[in-house]
């Protein structure tokens, strides 16, 4: 008996993709599928399924206020998808949700599976934002099916480098890179905007994310005497980081991007991580219209806090129902271009696209551990 | 500060643990001829069972003494890992003894695999806190700083592989092991029960990969269910280095590789005259391996080694 | 039952009308089976289709190495990078230049094959896990240094990777679009399938081949004992680098391909898992055996797949609801296939029949 269950489920769960465009949900609503795509599987997957919770909230929200489209009640469904980051996992995930016939796609959380998979939703004409991905090379392949609702490594890596020359003073820096994609970018960047506002880098050095001993590298800094570290990487690495760091007896500034702006790295790094300052995208959470609430909502659903990107795919999943709404359809067709001069307030921040689907006027906060939580200090950019 | 003896103070610290779990591998090596390829995960497991521990502990009685504290999670700890490299052995490696030399190799990974899916399910994606149980104090040698963990780590190192050579040549059980990887049948014929032997080698590989995976944790305050598998391979790379099968190999290529690694990351730059970084870290470890095993095919310490399919 | 299928299987094989027949039934079946998949549960199945090519003709060049010659290889992903590599550094922004596929094809074969006698130069004395260790630094060596070529000089972009790979086409027309041919709708996978599909079987019968020739049978040699192969005047050195290079040359084709297809290439699709990957496939499905390596690869690059699909549904059908993390089950089930597998098949799923009376002597160690 059960077997001939768990045979027809198969059967359907294999078939499910060639009939799910017009099915209802138990009470008669039009069903819409939104996909999402990040690692939940490997070293990554606790950032992956952060990001798969910021959207099905955004989902759940959505549901309860019963938003009517095309004459139609909604039910809004989250097809979560593993790509385990892995480029190729990327694309063969893509054509899942292609072929589950999304609305939709909110993803993927790296740069490396983003890029190859987005040829895949432009081939489609169905329109993907991504929560994290900040390469610069994703919104400039001309695909007008790819937008972010998050500043990419340019527009942080500015804001970073004349934050640690000009705020806080240094002179002579030194960095780290984790390597990753990610790492690089905001490194690279960060390096040309401090080099441009007449800081030195004394020497870049590098790790990678399976790595969690530095102490060879930091001796290496320790050598040299910085005024400031700047850590292009995670937060999983920043945290033993921290230790190893006071440790040496290293005294400089640690100075990092959104990747270590989380409660983790507060967890992780403990008393050392005092005083460490990291950026992040967009507005404080508590700053804006529904991000307390959204916080709260997370740590009551899930029972753990935020891990870093959900409230961006949280905002990434409510700027695309937003668009459809304004559409009135959930064809991709009919509701890209309203995306595109989307005008959304989300928890992270107002979010607008410019002509290549980056986050226009991106604005950057910066923040301080202090007493063992990040608090909030600046915020740069933002204006028009 | 002196550079130089502190990048030597931490390829020694780094060398301990990759020695200590190098023992593992070696240990089933030189018995079965078999690459355990799934000792790293068993070192994670023994660092997430000693951090469930704590935690439970540090919650029912916040106000236990560290040594009472540590010591509970490592029994707990050692005992969960040699009872599952007991499992290991009996399910997934016996029934291939006499199976083609890749087949055991493949079970590994399949464990590995599991392994690391379980305790994912177990405790989460998360990077776990481990949290700091004995106040750390910095000392310091020849101008170099080494903190008491550290310090800790190379003296429990080094003990557990003083005991382990001792047992290994001057005890009955010893014998007994290296009677079996000479011979498996002639030992058996000797009086010799070959299978509880091999069991046994395992179990004992485990409880060191426990400890190993304990000090890791404590060292760098961080627990996560994917950390044994580069420090499997690293350890891997290290008894191979020495001499896979050979005991003193393991210990002397864990602490070389711990100093090739922290050496050529602190000086390739220098070396290179700058062309290349601490990115080429690892090229630097694999390309001293390489040149090595050139020179001695079988390792600093390896002996002859016959050639099976 | 097995019985009656081994004399049908016989019959059919002795009689010449009815093997062409069967060729022609499973030419038929191959051909038509992209279209089935894509109109039934969807043209993501084409892709994994496609990818599973790919491995297939991975496997068969590892297979070489490990399987024929008995020399075990954990870096042999490096190769499939430098083929991929090749592909995109000649075909694509990165440096302007826009070669045609067919001059990258044996460039990026050729200079996957330079790659494995540069491996297999310095390693000819190694034997066994010694040459294991050293093969994984090779493939670990090659991946650093594409993950940290974008400095001093850029040349590979780094950990970001090479983006815009121009697509395979023949004649103008690009190979990755979906294009009307005799009426029919060919989409760039489909299009790709067929032609992985060609590049596949002829890698099959290059092997089926070589493991028959002169040189499959000093492979084998120097697999059983080297040093009696020595003796009987087998060039050990020359055979042994051949290995190397010829398994190489596939993983450099199946590279390029991988790398057109995908259009992009990053370091990250080439790190040791894949590797490991691509021996499973090879240990699962029968070492030294053609058609049992294609097996295992199709298994295993298929396998995850289908589990992907099922781990929630499944649970849903025995336990009413979803209680275990569908990503983690699918990795617990394919962990635990391995291991099942290798239980009951220690030599793989479908050995050759040759190596199979050869491994039974094989007793002890000493």
């Amino acid at each position: 008996m059960v077997t001939k269950r768990l045979f027809a489920c198969v059967v359907s769960a294999l078939l499910m993709a060639g009939c799910g465009s017009d099915e209802e949900s138990n009470d008669g609503r039009k069903v819409v599928n939104i996909g999402h795509v990040g690692p939940l599987t490997g070293p990554q997957s606790h950032l992956g399924k952060d990001n798969e919770r910021g959207a099905a909230l955004a989902i759940d929200e959505a549901n309860q206020s019963r938003i009517v489209i095309g004459g139609e009640v909604i039910e809004f469904r989250l097809l979560s998808e593993d790509d385990e980051a892995n480029p190729q996992k990327g694309t063969v995930v893509a054509e899942r949700l292609m072929d589950a016939n999304v609305a939709g796609v909110v993803g993927h959380l790296n740069s490396g599976t983003t890029i190859p998979a987005s040829k895949i939703y432009f081939d489609a004409g169905v329109p993907q934002v991504s929560p994290s991905a900040t390469a610069i090379e994703f919104t400039h392949q001309g695909y007008e099916t790819a937008y972010r609702v998050m500043a990419n490594d340019e527009q942080q890596g500015k804001v970073l480098g004349d934050f640690a020359v000009k705020t806080l003073g240094a002179r002579s820096i030194a960095i780290i890179d984790d390597r990753s994609a990610y790492g690089k970018g905001l490194a690279d960047e960060f390096e040309s905007a401090v080099k441009q506002a007449g800081g030195t880098i004394m020497t870049r050095e590098f790790t990678d994310k399976t790595k969690i001993d530095f102490t060879a590298i930091l001796t290496t800094i320790k050598g040299l005497d910085p005024d400031l570290i700047f850590y292009g990487g995670m937060d999983a690495q920043a945290g033993p980081m921290m230790k190893q760091i006071n440790n040496l007896g290293l005294t400089a500034n640690f100075l990092g991007g959104d990747g270590i702006q989380t409660t983790q790295f507060t967890v992780l790094s403990g008393a050392e991580g005092e005083g460490v300052y990291a950026s992040s995208p967009g507005l404080p959470l508590g700053q804006m219209k529904g991000g307390t609430e959204f916080r709260d909502k997370y740590k009551q659903v899930y029972r753990e806090d935020i891990q870093l990107y959900a409230p961006y795919a949280y905002d990434a999943t409510s700027v695309m129902i937003d668009a459809m709404t304004r559409a009135d359809s959930v064809d991709p067709a009919a509701y890209s271009p309203l995306l595109r001069d989307a005008d959304f307030p989300g928890v992270t921040g107002r979010i607008r696209f410019d002509e290549r689907g980056d986050l226009k006027g991106g604005s950057i906060s910066l923040y301080r551990v202090t007493s063992g939580a990040w608090k909030y200090i600046e915020t740069f950019g933002g204006g028009e | 500060m002196d550079i130089f003896a502190q990048q030597v103070i931490n390829g020694l610290v780094l060398g301990s643990v990759y020695a200590l779990v190098a023992l593992g591998y070696t240990m089933v090596y030189g018995i079965l001829g078999l690459i355990n390829f799934a000792h790293g995960e068993v070192v994670m497991i023994g660092a997430m069972i000693a951090l469930a521990v704590v935690s439970a502990l540090l919650a029912v009685s916040p106000d236990m003494s560290p040594f009472t504290l540590i010591l509970i999670a490592s029994a707990a700890a050692i005992l969960v890992c040699v009872f599952l490299a007991f499992l290991m052995e009996r399910l997934a490696y016996r029934p291939l003894r006499n199976a083609p030399r890749l087949a055991p190799l493949i079970t590994a990974i399949g464990i590995s695999i599991l392994l690391q899916n379980i305790a994912m399910i177990i405790w989460g994606r998360k990077y776990k806190m481990v949290p700091q149980i004995f106040p750390t104090e910095t000392h310091e040698i020849f101008g170099a700083s080494i903190t008491s963990v550290q310090l800790f780590i190379v003296a429990i190192s080094g003990v557990l592989m003083v005991g382990l050579l001792l047992v290994v040549h001057f005890t009955k059980l010893g014998r007994a092991m290296r009677a079996t990887s000479e011979s498996q049948r002639v030992a058996g014929l000797m009086g010799i029960n070959v299978n509880k032997i091999i069991s046994v080698t395992f179990m004992i590989g485990a409880a060191l990969g426990a400890v190993a995976g304990i000090l890791v944790a404590g060292n760098y305050s961080v627990a996560h269910y994917s950390m044994g598998f580069m420090l499997g391979l690293k350890a891997f790379t290290a008894a191979v280095l020495g001499g896979i099968g050979n005991l003193g190999g393991a210990v002397l290529g864990g602490l070389l590789l711990g100093l090739i690694e922290s050496i050529g990351a602190g000086y390739i730059g220098n070396l290179t005259g700058g062309f290349l970084g601490s990115n080429y870290q690892d090229v630097f470890a694999f390309v001293v391996l390489i040149v090595v095993l050139v020179f001695r095919p079988t390792g600093i310490m390896g002996e002859r080694v016959s050639e099976r399919a | 039952m097995r019985l009656i299928a081994q004399q049908l299987l016989k019959k059919i094989t002795s009689n010449k009308k009815a093997l062409l027949l069967g060729y022609v039934l499973l030419f038929v079946a191959l051909a038509v089976l992209p279209f089935l998949l894509s109109n039934t549960v969807g043209r993501t199945w084409v892709r994994i289709l496609d990818f599973a090519l790919i491995y297939a003709m991975l496997a068969l060049g590892l297979n070489i190495v490990v399987g024929f010659a008995g020399l075990l290889d954990l870096g042999y992903i490096a190769f499939y990078a430098v083929g991929a590599y090749t592909w995109a550094l000649l075909a694509s922004p990165q440096f302007g230049l826009h070669l045609p596929f067919w001059a990258i094809l044996p460039i990026g074969a050729g200079v996957a094959a330079i790659f494995g006698v540069l491996l297999g130069a310095p390693t000819l004395r190694l034997r066994g896990d010694y040459l294991a260790i050293v093969t994984l630094g090779f493939g670990e060596i090659i991946r650093i240094f594409l993950n940290n070529l974008d400095h001093p000089i850029n040349v590979t972009n780094g950990p970001i990777g090479i983006n815009k790979i121009d697509p395979i086409s023949i004649g103008g027309v690009d190979l990755t679009r979906t294009h009307e041919w005799f009426g029919i709708s060919f989409s760039g996978v489909h299009i790709y399938y067929y032609l992985l599909l060609a590049l596949l079987i002829f890698t099959i019968v290059m092997c089926v081949r070589l493991e028959n020739s002169r040189i499959g049978r000093a492979w084998l040699a120097i697999r059983e004992d080297e040093l009696a192969a020595q003796a009987m005047g087998i060039n050990t050195r020359n055979i042994k680098l051949l290995a190397f290079a010829l398994g190489a040359t596939f993983g450099g084709v199946a590279g390029g391909l991988f790398a057109s297809l995908q259009g992009f290439v990053s370091p990250e699709s080439f790190g040791l898992l894949e590797s490991i990957m691509v021996l499973c496939m090879v240990v699962l499905g029968g070492m030294g055996h053609v058609y049992g390596v294609l097996l295992g690869a199709l298994l295993l690059s298929v396998l995850p797949e289908i589990l992907r699909s099922t781990a929630s549904p499944i649970q849903r059908a025995v336990f009413g609801d979803v209680y275990i993390d569908p990503e983690a089950l699918r990795m617990l089930l394919f962990g635990l296939a391995l291991i099942v597998v290798m239980l009951v098949r220690p030599t793989g799923l479908w050995p050759a029949p040759r190596r199979r009376t050869i491994l039974d002597q094989d007793v002890d160690r000493d």
